[in-house]
């Protein structure tokens, strides 16, 4: 306390103003270095993306190499498949979260089902495909939107559980008496009160895991197949973005190539989107 | 804010109807229903998380199940020995072991510390109107599909890194005992080094916006009593805010390195896929995710599958151990909080 | 809770309403060699006949057991199955379309097709016995060719690949120390050099690296305008890797010596002939469950083999020799059939 009060020019006060300079430094150092890489990965992306980015895109299908196309089958293919992904996957994270937040936070139940969910959370999304490809694909027969679907939806459940149970946990407990003690039951209360709290945490996480879902490649290869052409039944192999990336990125040929960077580009706004979108909801609740 | 929220309660009993349903039905009824929609709500999300164990306790089956006859075949061996060979059917696990873990760790030495100091930028010294813009670009890129990173760590990175960064290591370091190992053989712009790199770029986000979160919840009393003694930003965040957000950085920096050790597609590209251990970080290696994306559509017969399947089940071992050290260093965190 | 059930249901409505669709679409997977090709016939064939065959490449691996799961209608392998596997599974095996494997270098100053190489060469640069360009064993075969004191950077396919089933057959039959220490598979454990994702990858690495040597199917070395190298082939000619340089390598060969066509068209004698060519194959049950879908896919395959050549050299594939198309589809008059003992496919010509 002394040498501080001693006054500005101590050499200790000097060594710790030196010091806080070159932390500081560093600190804008390191956000220089993050954004760096992402405008080094935006910058490729957008230049080899944008070249190819038309409105063909969008009305046709997948073409062979050498020919004019899209994307059409591929974009409706993934869309079909993560909404139905999300439409499996997220009451069932939602109300697995549920349980672990409100009723079971302590018993052992939970205490296992966190413990997996937190493995699968970084799980290789091929063994998940490969998982859905036995007790789906195998026992069905053939490829299938439908397992492609599942497939994701059991990437969705983790995350959704994950950020569900934070989100529910966060909310003040005062609240919850409060409710008690106006005599709502106790599924009132988690319905109209804990879920209303933490409803924006809650949209933030589905978002997250859509995000996480639209890229992932490993699942669908053996769920979902692929499909050149145009078909929309789920009971049929079915196209996706990610995976006709990933063939036409690794192809020979010029026009496969652009048209995959396109496909990354695409995915790319779409998340981008959806990240924004989350942030915003995030900040709306901050404010309520 | 706690006043409103109150309100906020007293609106909801009134809007859920429970209050005009009252007066003109039979009490006993109302509540009647009330216990059994309670009852049975309970039960739906209790039903819920049963379901969400068996679907994840099924997939850890079925990679017991189907590993089985790598490991009777292989037994303990398969964990320690480095052979990876298809022709002959005989394979060892070390090599992607090692890959995985140094790969991480490469990831979380550059990641860690530099997450840490964006964080600390964007809640101590970033101006308030680019926070949010910036907070927004880092969480961007956790939201490009790993196969983008893939692509550009191939077409972009890997070159960029043979052309200018290793051949400098090599010059500078490569006279220096210990790191001249380290930095050792021809310059091949795929490898180990080029994976981490790639894996640090793909975590940064994860540390970054957890730790920011947490260091934003850290009381500004606290702060502020701080900086009034007189601290410097660098001290405040030093003594006040690391020790009070240490447990909410760990759990992030460890949902960062699961994510870390289970990358498939972007590490599958830059890597090499050798099954070695070398001591150079510049030399090929693999991971056991990449070795099983590189290898499975094409592995034929059923030792060789399920060898792959087992890497997969090593691969939930090791996560299993993060985690539990994690958990546990929470735990103890916390106990030590307590006091 | 309400907007869910609302949305839950809208949703299932949408699903529903998706779901009919054309039904007599076949599907196939397998090998991603010949991907380009038969994604390019399928197109051509749908525009032609409106039916939809879908085939998805998800590597030779992955081929044989989806068929073998029953899956799909048809797999394809870039390896040929054995005769005796054939038989254990009820399938039979014809070979669809061939490529070329070529050496593909980068040396200052090297030109493509300038360099020659011959097998054993090759094998014991990818074994790593010559370490460097300018070691006699090369300098002897290219002595107009001025070789750098350059050490030898060795790139070979990170992934499981027909490719390199085909490359490592080769470089097996050329050399004894090969066959011993690294042998034949669609992923070895390569004694030497890194590995790279995909032909594309290879190609990427030999493109950024000095003094490398890969191996890349020949539309890659065409289309990233790579430095391939000439090749001395059986017959102790030089040859350089040309579409007819693989013809004549699938002419000399003696396609009914294997059962299913599982011949390996690696260094087959003959003048002319490429040593490293190569052919895929598709599977087919010989009394398939659903004798319609088979009898579908064998109706593109024959329209493929007639009206495919063009499509087929234009992404620098090899189209089958007339004389092999002829026996094929006599191959499956004979053994294609449903559960009547009838021959699925009827000879048209």
């Amino acid at each position: 306390m002394a040498v501080m009060i001693s006054g500005a020019s101590s050499p200790l006060y000097a060594a710790r103003r030196r010091k806080n300079g070159i932390t500081m430094t560093l600190a804008y150092l390191a956000t220089g270095f993050g954004l760096i890489w992402l405008a080094l990965i935006l910058a490729v992306l957008f230049y080899e993306g944008f070249s190819g980015l038309s409105l063909k895109v969008f009305t046709e299908m997948t073409p062979p190499p050498g020919a004019a196309g899209g994307l059409l089958n591929p974009i409706i293919g993934s869309l079909v498949m993560t909404f139905i992904a999300v439409l499996i996957g997220t009451p069932l994270g939602i109300l697995a979260g549920t349980y672990l937040a409100e009723y079971g936070r302590y018993d052992k139940l939970s205490t296992v089902v966190r413990f997996i969910n937190d493995i699968l959370l970084s799980a290789p999304s091929i063994v998940i495909g490969l998982f859905i490809y036995e007790i789906m694909v195998a026992t069905m027969g053939h490829f299938s939107g439908w397992a492609g679907s599942v497939a994701l939806a059991v990437i969705v459940v983790p995350v959704v559980v994950r950020t569900t149970e934070d989100m529910l946990t966060l909310v003040p407990d005062t609240l919850r008496e409060a409710a008690a003690s106006i005599g709502l039951p106790r599924s009132l209360m988690i319905r109209k009160v804990a879920y209303r709290a933490a409803r924006a945490g809650m949209i933030t996480g589905v978002l997250l895991a859509i995000a996480r879902i639209s890229g992932e490649t490993a699942p669908l290869l053996f769920t979902a197949l692929n499909n050149q052409f145009w078909s929309t039944n789920m009971n049929a192999p079915v196209s996706s973005l990610p995976v006709v990336i990933f063939q036409f990125a690794l192809s020979p040929y010029k026009d496969w190539q652009n048209l995959a960077w396109t496909g990354a580009l695409i995915i790319t706004l779409a998340v981008l989107a959806l990240s924004i979108t989350a942030r915003f909801l995030g900040s709306q609740s901050k404010k309520s | 804010m706690t006043s409103s929220r109150r309100r906020r309660v007293a609106d909801v009993a009134l809007q859920s109807g429970v209050v005009e349903v009252a007066e003109k039905v039979d009490r006993a009824k109302v509540l009647q229903r009330l216990r059994v929609g309670d009852i049975a709500f309970r039960h739906t999300t209790r039903a819920a998380a049963v379901t969400v164990l068996v679907i994840l306790s099924g997939i850890i089956f079925s990679l017991v199940y189907g590993s089985l006859p790598a490991l009777q075949k292989f037994g303990f061996n398969f964990l320690i020995e480095e052979s990876w060979n298809p022709v002959t059917e005989h394979f060892g696990a070390i090599a992607p072991i090692y890959g995985t873990i140094v790969t991480s760790i490469i990831a979380m030495i550059i990641a860690v510390p530099v997450g840490l100091f964006i964080a600390l930028f964007l809640t101590e010294l970033c101006p308030m109107w680019l926070r949010r813009p910036i907070g927004i670009a880092i969480e961007l890129l956790a939201g490009i599909p790993s196969i983008i990173y893939g692509i550009w760590g191939l077409f972009v990175f890997a070159p960029f890194l043979q052309q200018h960064v290793q051949p400098f290591l090599i010059t500078v370091f490569g006279h220096v005992p210990v790191l001249s190992t380290l930095f050792e053989g021809p310059p091949y712009g795929i490898g180990v080094l080029t994976a981490g790199l790639i894996l640090a770029i793909m975590v940064l986000p994860f540390i970054t916006s957890i730790s920011r979160d947490v260091f934003d919840a850290v009381p500004p009393m606290l702060k502020e009593s701080a900086y009034g003694l007189g601290c410097t930003t660098w001290e405040v965040a030093r003594y006040v805010v690391l020790p009070f957000t240490r447990v909410g950085v760990i759990g992030g920096v460890m949902l960062a390195l699961g994510r870390a050790l289970g990358e498939t597609m972007a590490v599958t590209f830059v890597i090499g896929n050798a099954h070695r251990i070398s001591g150079s970080i510049l030399a090929p290696g693999t991971t056991i995710s990449a070795t099983i994306a590189n290898e499975f559509t094409e592995a034929v017969g059923d030792i060789y599958t399920s060898s792959l399947i087992a890497l997969g089940l090593i691969l939930f071992v090791i996560t299993f151990i993060v985690l539990a050290c994690a958990r546990l260093m929470l735990m103890r965190l916390n106990a030590r909080l307590g006091q | 809770m309400k907007h869910w059930t609302a949305f839950a249901a809208a949703g299932f409505i949408a699903a529903a309403a998706l779901v009919p669709a054309n039904a007599a679409d076949i599907s196939g997977a397998g090998a991603t060699f010949p991907y380009p090709i038969y994604a390019k016939w399928a197109d051509a064939y749908k525009k032609e006949t409106g039916n939809g065959l879908n085939y998805q490449s998800i590597g030779s691996g992955g081929g044989i057991k989806q068929i073998k799961a029953k899956t799909v209608t048809f797999g394809a392998s870039d390896a040929p199955l054995p005769g005796k596997e054939l038989d254990e599974s009820g399938l039979v095996q014809f070979p669809m379309v061939m490529g070329g494997i070529v050496p593909v270098v980068n040396l200052d100053g090297v030109k493509p097709g300038e360099l020659v190489i011959d097998g054993p060469t090759l094998a014991k640069i990818f074994i790593g016995d010559i370490k460097k360009w300018n070691d006699p064993q090369i300098a002897k075969l290219n002595a107009q060719v001025k070789l750098p004191d350059q050490a030898i950077a060795i790139v070979h396919r990170s992934d499981g690949s027909g490719t390199t089933y085909n490359f490592t057959y080769y470089l097996s039959e050329v050399d004894a120390d090969w066959k011993s220490k690294v042998g034949t598979n669609a992923a070895v454990q390569w004694p030497a050099g890194i590995g790279a994702k995909g032909n594309e990858g290879v190609a990427n690495n030999v493109a950024n690296t000095k003094g490398s040597i890969g191996y890349v199917e020949y539309a890659y070395a065409l289309q990233n305008k790579l430095t391939f190298t000439k090749m001395v082939n059986k017959s102790g000619k030089t040859v350089a890797p040309t579409s007819e340089a693989f013809q004549a390598a699938a002419a000399n060969a003696d396609w009914n010596s294997q059962p299913g066509f599982g011949v390996i068209l690696a260094n087959q004698p003959g003048d002319k002939a490429w040593p490293m060519t190569a052919a895929t194959w598709i599977l087919l049950y010989k009394q398939p469950a659903d004798a319609a879908a088979t009898g579908e896919a064998l109706k593109f395959f024959a329209w493929a083999y007639k009206n495919g050549a063009k499509a087929a050299e234009e992404l620098d594939y090899v189209p089958m020799p007339a004389k092999v198309v002829k026996d094929v589809e006599a191959y499956w008059t004979k053994n294609v059939t449903d559960a009547a003992g009838k021959p699925i496919h009827a000879m048209t010509n």
